[in-house]
């Protein structure tokens, strides 16, 4: 739920992408780091034709292509198989310099949760992004400060954030990850004429629905109750 | 080896604007002249495996053939998940050059050794698992791996390892290439083993054993084929790897045998290294005694074995001789 908007956003307004031809080469590539949000990432490239919808109602189940982590290969959109944390901001900087070699303006885009940037390879895939002047690449980090356990300040602080991205050579931004309008505008904002960008979106964990929000055991739910259900949709339709 | 396989990189950009090189921190100087002439296609990274991993699959997912160096105990434990899951699970062409492979790194003990390397690699789905025998072969595999669709592991040697494959022989991966005809016993052997297999089937002949030698230079995928027929009618099948007993080329084998020829399986005598890090320093050469695997060693480790089993050998050797051996076991 703290991710949706910035999905929304990136495939609404800022991705060159045709659903239709989902390995356009020209297109922008977009990576789905933090691979455990892929329910928001399926419902956007549903609704933007990639699959058809029904395809999300076996989510989880055989046959779908449409697994509790999102896969290359089964689910037309997704550009890599991530799950395990860490792995997205690596093959992104693979990805940027393969569109620098070719002189393609082609951007790629990491999407990542603020546990996931405990890894450290998500720190030496930054170091080499400076390194290389990546300046087609975006890291995002959706920072709703929870983690599976409990609040990244406690578990393992993660401030002062902006600084260490600047620190490690990127030009940051940072804005309201629920707020449309501010997305759009750090998103589409002009890049940096050498350095690869990081986009710190302030988001808030179970967005939308009261009950859920800023919990850290929903992190978690598989199985709800017809009456959670009804809950999360009056919700929904109030918030 | 090391220095055929780096060439090769250089040799193959040259043919195929795909390849890539990607080092860790490397010694200065390597591939300066590809380095110089396709600066867009050289990266010398920093000490840092996962990421280079990572950045290796996202070249190829772009199409690219990276070819990724740095020490195999590197390549393999630190990175063990990017190799699986952005290697193996996008099922990509990337290449690992494994400096070190085995013992070679004895002089800095066991954090450098890389001799779980074949069992852990062979263990994950997509990736092929090849161990060269010497230079001359290194440059025949490293030219098959340009249309090769899949990650490769390749295992290097120290260098300077005796030729003791023949450019006649047809090289293809995944191919067994039968040195010696399989005889009494047949040794299958991997990597730089296969130079220490023949020359320990040499020493076996003067005993009047007669030792086929079968190099597996693909550990995955296992020829299957070629060492069942190199098994059959053999008393004994030996496996030698610079490797641990778990795992490896003699687990393969092995696996294989249990799979395939259930209670009629051959005896298999697993000639590695045993189920600990090992605390000594040295040498390659030195450490490969310590654990038995020098040729003098493997030799009479397969007599031994092979008398015991069938009697075979003793029945062949002199009578004379035979005291002479018995005397010499009893420490007289």
């Amino acid at each position: 739920m703290s991710l949706i908007e910035i999905l929304r956003v990136l495939y609404d307004d800022v991705l060159r992408h045709r659903p239709d031809d989902p390995r356009w080469p020209e297109r922008d590539r977009c990576i789905l780091s933090k691979g455990h949000g892929c329910l928001a990432l399926y419902a956007v490239l549903a609704d933007h034709g990639y699959f058809p919808r029904q395809e999300m109602r076996d989510f989880c189940r055989q046959p779908s292509i449409l697994g509790g982590h999102p896969e290359r290969g089964k689910v037309p959109g997704v550009e890599a198989s991530t799950g395990a944390l860490g792995h997205g901001l690596p093959i992104g900087v693979g990805m940027a310099i393969a569109a620098k070699i070719e002189s393609r303006d082609t951007r790629v885009f990491v999407v990542m949760g603020d546990g996931e940037i405990d890894e450290g390879s998500v720190w030496e895939a930054a170091l080499c992004a400076a390194k290389h002047r990546l300046r087609n690449l975006t890291a995002i980090v959706d920072y709703n400060k929870l983690q599976s356990y409990g609040p990244t300040a406690e578990v393992l602080d993660l401030e002062p954030i902006i600084d260490k991205w600047r620190a490690f050579g990127f030009a940051t931004r940072e804005c309201d990850g629920h707020d449309v309008a501010m997305l759009r505008d750090a998103l589409n904002a002009p890049r940096s004429p050498d350095r690869p960008t990081a986009v710190v979106c302030h988001t808030v964990k179970g967005k939308g629905v009261p009950f859920a929000e800023n919990v850290a055991d929903w992190h978690h739910k598989s199985k709800l109750a017809a009456a959670e259900i009804d809950d999360i949709y009056g919700a929904l339709k109030d918030s | 080896m090391r220095k055929a396989c780096i060439d090769m990189v250089y040799e193959l950009a040259k043919r195929d604007n795909r390849v890539v090189f990607v080092g860790s921190d490397l010694g200065p100087g390597i591939l300066d002249d590809m380095k110089r002439e396709m600066p867009d296609r050289f990266y010398m990274e920093g000490v840092s495996e996962q990421s280079i991993i990572g950045m290796a699959a996202g070249l190829a997912m772009e199409g690219y053939l990276p070819y990724v160096n740095t020490i195999a105990t590197f390549i393999t434990r630190r990175c063990y998940e990017q190799v699986a899951v952005d290697l193996c699970l996008h099922d990509l062409p990337v290449r690992l050059i494994a400096n070190g492979g085995g013992l070679v790194y004895a002089p800095l003990g066991p954090t450098h050794l890389a001799i779980e390397d074949i069992a852990i690699l062979r263990a994950l789905p997509n990736m092929t698992v090849t161990a060269a025998a010497d230079a001359e072969e290194m440059r025949r595999l490293m030219a098959a791996t340009l249309d090769w669709p899949h990650p490769v592991y390749i295992r290097l040697g120290k260098g300077g390892d005796p030729v003791v494959t023949r450019a006649g022989d047809a090289f293809a991966i995944g191919k067994a290439i039968a040195l010696r005809p399989a005889g009494d016993v047949v040794m299958i052997a991997t990597g730089v083993m296969t130079g220490r297999a023949l020359q320990a089937a040499d020493i076996m002949a003067k005993d009047g054993v007669r030792c086929g030698v079968l190099h597996v230079h693909t550990v995955k995928p296992l020829d299957a084929e070629a060492v069942l027929a190199a098994a059959a009618g053999a008393s004994l099948v030996v496996t030698l790897e610079e490797h641990v007993l778990s795992g490896g080329l003699g687990g393969a084998i092995t696996e294989l045998f249990a799979d395939r020829l259930s209670g009629s399986a051959p005896r298999v005598l697993r000639l590695g290294i045993p189920d600990r890090f090992p605390n000594e320093y040295g040498s390659q050469d030195s450490m490969l005694e310590t654990f038995g695997l020098q040729p003098q060693q493997v030799a009479e480790a397969v007599v031994n074995v092979l008398d015991a089993a069938t009697g075979l050998v003793g029945r062949r050797l002199p009578t004379a001789r035979r005291a002479a051996s018995a005397d010499e076991t009893a420490g007289r």
